[in-house]
């Protein structure tokens, strides 16, 4: 057994980025996750493991310190709410298009604009359609416990150097402010700098040494070449779609109908199952744990042998979307959800069950 | 096993840091454990709750519409609350600032003088320990020298001196709870 | 007499320099990038420090700088140069880094974080290419853009009670206690380009150095943009930008101590 504690989300997010080797930080308080960098402040990395943290002027000079910092091949993160997390869609996009690894997270909280500090899903469609401008994706992590925050942040580095991508940790209200028991990984070493050079010497910035000189940039005036670029990234997003999805099915086998909920509503979800169960109603849970790659073939699967599916989401209706359009018309697809910071309860979810697909 | 508990009074009165250390000591008993507070605007005086889960099995939501216990510190947490417990669950609360006390008839009702406690010993900030005493009273989740060791893990080491202090305010919960009989 | 009896070791006067790529420039005739790009390659190359030193460019003219000078680059979003350079250098305390800016990018969009990064005295040269105008994008307003000067985007001359006035950022910069080493040159003579390859190399020593932020602002043309020709460019700027900008160091200093910003 490893380092058990009671820990918030957010609190994770800090001491994980910590212990899996991380190099930098750089963030903007906004509720609800100033923990994260209230934390590693707390804990001086800097003077522990070598890991710089950087109170920035803005999410958008965050954003950009990431891009410096993820240039020349460093672990570094950011995290931030959603109005945070719009400032940055711009520098994201440049991440995307330099295809720099690293990572960010969004603990998301109720909108449009201001809106409130409380939980919501409502930047579903930001985060898994690209949200900046162009054509890009980023992998997506819905962890949906504490302990799940704690693993991502690691297997989120991961991804992101196996395919020189950003990576967003989008979780919410609820996963970051909850605390939950967790073991905490192992710490392990920061890169040293032969090690970034082994992985990531053919494109990092690390000063110009017997090679052509690196340049990280997105820019790329000539069309024709720009189009190579993007052919390029989409073959990248076509090889995570086919190798990365990940996904957890509960009750599925017998089910006759199936819930489509991730991060925190997948959790009210499950215990509406439970619920629904004990009134002997057969119905199953799928969690997307990646958003994009969304697991389109599982509920392909799922739609042959089940009656109908219900989307739970804290939002108005955003990944019941891509439900429909992997389940392609073959049975009902319905949707519930409260938004604007509400949550909703495991009483309603079944009602919407029952009213929704059973009744209808 | 799984207990389902709301804890809700006024910031000040350690109902977030009390619900912290029932889900510690539940951790050093092997238990599932989830924290889950509301919250809102840095405010103090403000209306504070937490819901805590402890289970044998990997828990669900920790967002609940419905309680095994609630624990309620002043009246607005009553009005909110009173409804919530599942029937047959139970609703303790500290009789000092409640005008309206609870009315069901279908839940077992007690009460802990928590406040006057915590005077008596000495300490005001003892009142969230003597309630969570009279908690395990009713609802004995978790042993002594689980609760002794959560306290450890919670508490910051320079206040570990406070732990024995924390621990005879939970022993005099467990012997001062009362029944009202519906 | 054959050409290659004339290109011989013996008769050789300059050289480009090493550190500058054989890449022919896009800047228009006349610009003082070029000339700005050759310095900074030479000061590199003197010092010896082309394997640690990282640029990063801006968005305006000199968005391709990174074609010219042979290092590892950085390619910022418009205004976030410094803010790129900030988290390049925080994680990689040993290199060199400097951003390379104009008046749009560094005094316009990016002024809250070229403002931050000085004031928080981030190890880093920033270069300031001021030319009043917004070259890149056909010659509109920049912030620095003169009352009556005319643009694309104020065709009647700039006007105070509608644009507001011209900004002296490098005062404001010269004010932070994050700058050790703040001042204003040209590039339009070479006895301008001397003066101008002393503030270079200083800026590049403080940084070695780790003496928090240089600041090296050169006031300098655009003769497309201002739709003259370049002598007649430089002789505006001489009059028109050189009183509103004078030339000269006004900081040199070490960063400030913490002492009179300190709780009591």
């Amino acid at each position: 057994m490893g380092d058990l504690r009671l820990m918030k989300g957010n609190e994770v997010v800090a001491e994980a980025a910590i212990r899996c080797g991380c190099d930098g930080y750089f963030g903007y308080p906004i509720t609800p996750q100033s923990e994260v960098m209230e934390t590693l402040m707390l804990r001086k990395p800097w003077e522990e493991t070598g890991m710089v943290v950087l109170q920035a002027e803005s999410e958008v000079a965050s954003i950009n310190m990431l891009y410096g910092a993820a240039s020349t091949g460093k672990k570094v993160f950011t995290s931030s709410s959603s109005p945070g997390i719009s400032l940055m869609t711009e520098g994201i996009s440049y991440l995307a298009g330099a295809e720099l690894p690293c990572l960010f997270v969004n603990v998301q909280r109720g909108g449009p604009g201001l809106g409130t500090i409380q939980p919501s899903q409502a930047d579903y469609f930001q985060a898994v359609k690209g949200g900046g401008h162009g054509d890009y994706k980023l992998i997506v992590l819905a962890p949906a416990s504490v302990q799940e925050t704690n693993d991502f942040m690691d297997l989120g580095f991961e991804l992101a150097f196996k395919y020189s991508t950003p990576v967003m940790l989008l979780t919410d209200g609820v996963i970051g402010q909850m605390m939950e028991k967790v073991e905490l990984s192992d710490f392990k070493p920061r890169w040293t700098d032969e090690e970034i050079e082994r992985i990531s010497g053919e494109w990092a910035c690390l000063g110009k040494k017997d090679r052509p000189r690196h340049v990280s940039t997105s820019l790329e005036l000539d069309s024709e070449k720009m189009e190579q670029n993007n052919h390029r990234f989409q073959a990248k997003y076509q090889s995570i779609q086919e190798n990365e999805v990940r996904y957890e099915m509960l009750n599925c086998e017998d089910a006759d109908y199936v819930m489509v909920a991730f991060g925190s509503s997948a959790r009210i979800a499950q215990k509406s199952m439970e619920i629904a169960r004990e009134k002997g109603i057969k119905v199953g849970l799928l969690r997307p744990i990646t958003l994009f790659p969304f697991p389109i073939k599982q509920i392909e699967e799922l739609a042959g042998r089940v009656k109908g599916f219900l989307s739970v989401e804290m939002n108005a209706g955003q990944m019941v979307e891509d439900v429909k359009l992997a389940v392609n018309g073959k049975v009902p697809v319905e949707y519930f959800g409260r938004y604007g910071g509400m949550i909703p309860t495991p009483g309603e979810i079944v009602t919407a069950l029952e009213q929704k697909l059973i009744g209808g | 096993m799984t207990e389902e508990i709301i804890i809700a009074g006024f910031g000040g009165q350690g109902v977030l840091s009390m619900g912290k250390i029932l889900a510690y000591s539940g951790i050093m008993q092997d238990k599932e454990v989830a924290w889950f507070p509301s919250y809102g605007p840095e405010m103090r005086g403000g209306t504070a709750n937490v819901t805590v889960i402890i289970s044998d099995e990997r828990i669900s939501s920790p967002v609940l519409h419905e309680f095994d216990t609630a624990i309620i510190l002043n009246q607005q947490s009553m009005d909110k609350f009173e409804e919530t417990v599942k029937p047959g669950g139970v609703l303790l609360y500290d009789p000092n600032g409640i005008v309206n006390p609870p009315t069901r008839t279908d839940i077992q009702i007690y009460t802990i003088e928590g406040a006057r406690l915590a005077a008596e010993l000495g300490n005001p900030k003892t009142f969230n320990m003597i309630i969570l005493g009279a908690f395990l009273k009713v609802k004995p989740l978790i042993d002594m020298s689980s609760l002794e060791k959560g306290l450890e893990k919670s508490l910051p080491e320079r206040h570990h001196k406070l732990i024995p202090l924390n621990l005879e305010a939970v022993n005099k919960g467990l012997e001062s709870l009362e029944t009202v009989e519906a | 007499m054959d050409i290659k009896e004339i290109i011989k070791p013996e008769n050789l006067v300059y050289e480009k320099n090493k550190v500058l790529t054989d890449n022919v420039m896009h800047y228009c005739p006349g610009c003082t990038h070029g000339v700005i790009h050759k310095v900074i390659a030479e000061v590199i190359d003197e010092m010896g420090i082309q394997e640690k030193t990282l640029g990063v460019s801006p968005v305006g003219c000199s968005v391709l700088a990174y074609n010219y000078i042979d290092i590892d680059w950085l390619e910022a979003a418009h205004g976030r140069a410094p803010a790129v350079a900030t988290g390049a250098a925080r994680v990689n305390p040993d290199k060199v880094v400097f951003t390379y800016q104009g008046d749009g990018d560094l005094a316009s969009i990016g002024t809250a974080e070229i403002m931050h990064a000085c004031n928080r005295g981030e190890n880093l040269v920033v270069f300031f290419v001021n030319n009043a105008i917004y070259g890149m994008t056909g010659g509109q307003m920049a912030p620095t853009t003169l009352v009556g000067q005319p643009t694309a985007t104020t065709p009647y001359g700039r006007d105070v009670e509608l644009h507001g006035y011209p900004l002296k950022i490098t005062e404001l910069i010269a004010q932070l206690p994050g700058t050790s080493f703040v001042t204003r040159q040209s590039a339009e003579t070479p006895g301008a380009v001397r003066k101008l390859k002393k503030a270079i190399r200083k800026g590049f020593e403080n940084t070695v150095n780790k003496k928090g932020t240089s600041f090296i602002e050169i006031v300098s043309t655009c003769n497309s943009g201002w739709k003259v020709s370049p002598v007649q460019a430089n002789e505006w700027m001489k009059e028109n930008m050189f009183p509103l900008y004078p030339l000269g160091t006004m900081k040199d200093q070490d960063k400030e101590s913490d002492e009179q910003y300190k709780v009591k």
